[in-house]
């Protein structure tokens, strides 16, 4: 297996994590769907300073894992190479901001090291929740929950469509890879001279199996409207489940609750 | 119940891929469309199907192909795609059986029961809940070819059906195709394939209908099949080899 086979592999794995029946799976799209932007959106609304908040919020993930049986080390590998870019994203915080804002020994902590971390634990929070969302709940069913909320047939077909297409992409990429290295045997990556060739191949070819791939959706009836977007509703477990969550995440954000087991204890 | 009368079509202009193609296919009937690679085979089937719009006049069931009737006109006609890769898109066979019909009104518990029957019938109920990356080539081109039966076509075209099978697996799905009532056309390279599973062949060349006629009449005919590139089936080659 070269490289994209081994993406395309574990692309293919996330579909079979969605089809788990764990307590997390029964629950409809809808809830769960609403619940992760909720999630996401009370997350990144903290203060920047705001370390002890953010990692409070850590509760709905955990929560997740455990009832879902997925292991939180699926979720780091299958992530592995977007969490270099959460980091990323706050790096020059420490550089640009150098007050300190507390002395651990004698080594003083900046204001820029705490937004940093705080950048790092809101973006693996999100990430966490949204891979959950995907290893929980199957694309077909997210689409349909988004059909049910109104958006669009034509830009939910699309969601669809990357989805699958993506998987199309990476398929050409390891066949084509493997028909370059084999007439260049030795050879590490692909020459930049080939880069727009190789690209433009790609495109082509990737264009012509979805255009397979849209066609064979069509021939079996495919219209835009989703298969079970009437079953996408919610039944009472579902809203207590999305009124439970709500609740928490809304407690998560307005209490500061570590300051209060603290206090507690002090 | 299907017919093609004077059919153009070009993908780009001032190369014609068919000039004028007319040939009528009646119920129940199995068609072999041969011709060399390149001959325009899966164009027809296309042009069927209403994914290239050419000149002249398809009609299947009376119904002539065109956009508002590409729904009903899909609904008649089954296709099993050369690729099956392409074809099943769903993570699971089942779900890929389901696809049409749930598309076309059916319940999940009634797709279900459908999808159980086509499996049944088929020999292959085991790869029900298996997903789809994980099957050998052989085992999907058979589901492949039930998610196709699932929506009940009343006919089949099938794309190079035994296309990179082995024996094994070749053999299982020309007894298959035998067994199937529909009315079906069928594109192959593999003569014998097409002598084993279908009474008429139609044999495209130069952009027109270069033969037409029965499937030992004209897979017997070495001159004809080596005009367009062809050989003989092996078992009339005998002594040859
Ligand atoms: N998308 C396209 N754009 C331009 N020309 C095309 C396109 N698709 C096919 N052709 C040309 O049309 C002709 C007929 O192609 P078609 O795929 O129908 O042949 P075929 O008989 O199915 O061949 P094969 O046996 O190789 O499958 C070929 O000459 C091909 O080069
Ligand atoms: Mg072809």
């Amino acid at each position: 297996m070269n490289r994209a086979e081994n993406a395309l592999y574990e692309l293919n794995e996330m579909d079979e994590l969605a089809n788990g029946n764990s307590p997390v799976h029964r629950f409809s799209a809808l809830a769960k769907l609403l619940v992760t932007v909720i999630y996401i959106a009370v997350t990144m609304s903290f203060d920047r300073y705001d370390l002890s908040g953010v990692l409070m919020m850590a509760v709905y993930p955990y929560v997740l894992f455990q009832l879902s049986g997925i292991p939180f080390r699926t979720c780091i590998y299958k992530m592995r190479y977007i969490i270099p870019l959460i980091a990323f994203v706050g790096i020059f915080n420490p550089l640009l901001d150098r007050t300190a804002f507390v002395t651990i020994g004698r080594v003083p902590l900046s204001y820029g090291w705490l937004s940093f971390a705080v950048l790092f634990a809101k973006g693996m929070l999100a990430i966490s929740a949204s891979f959950l969302l995907a290893a929980t709940t199957r694309i077909d069913a997210v689409c349909a929950a988004l059909r049910k909320l109104r958006m669009p047939a034509e830009i939910v077909t699309v969601i669809l469509l990357m989805y699958r297409y993506v998987s199309v992409l990476v398929e050409e990429v390891g066949v084509m890879s493997n028909a370059y290295h084999l007439r260049a045997p030795g050879q590490k990556g692909i020459h930049y001279s080939a880069w727009g060739s190789f690209l433009g191949q790609l495109l082509l070819r990737s264009m012509d199996r979805a255009q397979e791939l849209y066609a064979s959706m069509l021939l079996r009836g495919y219209h835009g409207e989703f298969l079970y977007t009437a079953e996408a509703g919610m039944a009472g477990r579902d809203w207590m489940y999305l009124l439970t969550w709500t609740a928490v995440i809304a407690l998560l954000r307005s209490v500061p609750v570590i300051q209060i087991i603290g206090n507690l204890f002090m | 119940m299907i017919e093609f009368r004077n059919v153009s079509f070009a993908y780009e202009k001032n190369r014609p891929v068919l000039s004028g193609i007319s040939f009528h296919i009646d119920e129940g009937e199995n068609v072999g469309l041969i011709g060399a690679n390149g001959a325009g085979k899966s164009t027809v089937m296309k042009l069927l199907l209403g994914f290239l719009q050419g000149e002249g006049e398809i009609l299947v069931h009376d119904i002539p192909v065109c956009k508002d009737t590409l729904a009903e006109i899909r609904k008649i006609c089954g296709f099993v795609l050369q690729n099956s890769d392409d074809q099943m898109f769903m993570p699971t066979v089942l779900e890929d059986l389901m696809f049409g019909p749930v598309n076309y009104g059916m319940t999940k518990q009634q797709a279900e029961r459908k999808a159980d029957e086509v499996l049944a019938g088929l020999d292959i109920a085991y790869l029900k809940n298996r997903y789809n990356h994980r099957i050998s080539g052989g085992e999907k081109r058979m589901a492949a070819v039930a998610s196709v039966l699932a929506m009940e076509p009343e006919v089949l075209l099938m794309d190079e059906p035994t296309a990179a099978l082995d024996p094994y697996n070749r053999r299982m799905i020309i007894n298959t195709i035998r067994k199937l009532p529909q009315t079906k056309i069928i594109t192959s390279h593999d003569l014998d394939m097409i002598l084993d599973t279908c009474t008429r062949v139609i044999l495209i060349g130069g952009g027109t209908v270069a033969a037409d006629g029965p499937a030992e009449e004209i897979l017997t005919n070495k001159k004809l099949l080596e005009a367009h590139r062809l050989e003989l089936p092996l078992r009339f080659s005998g002594s040859s080899i």
